[in-house]
């Protein structure tokens, strides 16, 4: 029943023409997409920001939710920038209403979102 | 528009996470029916589903041979949702999640179901059957509240 979630890796530049990794994610994001959603950060974690794009994700729920917290929990030890995109304004109101942008700008597109890093 | 006061819809879901997506696209098509403007009936879709998330994982433990009930009631002007399960009920509301908490390891990362039914509807309440034999959450979305 659940839908899989699949994260691709991109690469994109900030305005200021450093590199940014961009994790895709797209399907639901759920307690069942740990292994896609945390395997994909493994890969980019400590290499400089990273932005997140939601733009094909159709359903997030408490448990992925958790998963996103903790991608911003390893981010935050070592000080690596974290920034998210393309959240339909439901997850963009759910998103803030829980604190997560107290901890990731959250952005309307990949544009926006690389020019905050 | 079709008529729906006093309407009521069941759905019996299995104890398996996913299913609680059926739950979401029920409640919806009927919010829709009722003339619910597409963002409460987002903020619905997602108190239905943690409800029935909650239900499934800690309310029936994931016992497969136990489902889920979910009851809406339309009237006139409210949607009224119960997702009934056959555990013993919270005995009382956890704290509201505390992102500083969560990031620094001090709260587990997930734990924001309740939290979120409760900002996303319009009344949310918790009882337990006094005979101990399940237990329900019903969740109310009225047609006048404005959209914020």
């Amino acid at each position: 029943m659940p839908t899989d979630t699949k994260t691709t890796i991109d690469r994109t530049s900030s305005p200021g023409g450093a590199s940014v990794a961009v994790l895709r994610f797209s399907g639901d994001i759920s307690s069942t997409s740990k292994e896609s959603v945390l395997g994909a950060w493994q890969t980019v974690s400590g290499t400089g920001p990273v932005l997140l794009d939601f733009s094909k994700v159709d359903y997030i729920n408490s448990s992925g939710i958790g998963l996103i917290i903790t991608i911003l929990m390893e981010a935050g030890k070592t000080g690596q920038k974290v920034a998210a995109f393309g959240l339909t304004p439901h997850f963009q109101k759910v998103f803030t209403m829980v604190g997560i942008g107290k901890y990731a700008g959250l952005f309307k597109d990949q544009e926006s979102a690389a020019a905050s890093l | 528009m079709v008529e729906t006061t006093g309407t009521t819809v069941e759905v019996r879901l299995p104890s398996r996470l996913g299913f609680e997506k059926v739950a979401m696209g029920t409640a919806a098509s009927v919010a829709q029916l009722m003339g619910f403007p597409s963002e409460r009936i987002e903020d619905l879709k997602t108190a239905v589903a943690e409800a029935c998330i909650n239900a499934i994982e800690h309310g029936n433990q994931l016992n497969e041979k136990l489902s889920v009930g979910v009851i809406l009631s339309a009237s006139a002007d409210e949607l009224e949702v119960k997702v009934v399960d056959n555990g013993g009920g919270i005995a009382k509301q956890p704290p509201p999640p505390d992102i500083d908490r969560k990031m620094h390891g001090e709260e587990d990362p997930r734990g924001m179901g309740m939290f979120l039914i409760q900002h996303l509807v319009d009344e949310a309440e918790w009882v337990r059957d006094s005979k101990g034999k399940g237990s329900y959450v019903r969740l109310v979305i009225r047609l006048d509240k404005e959209v914020e």
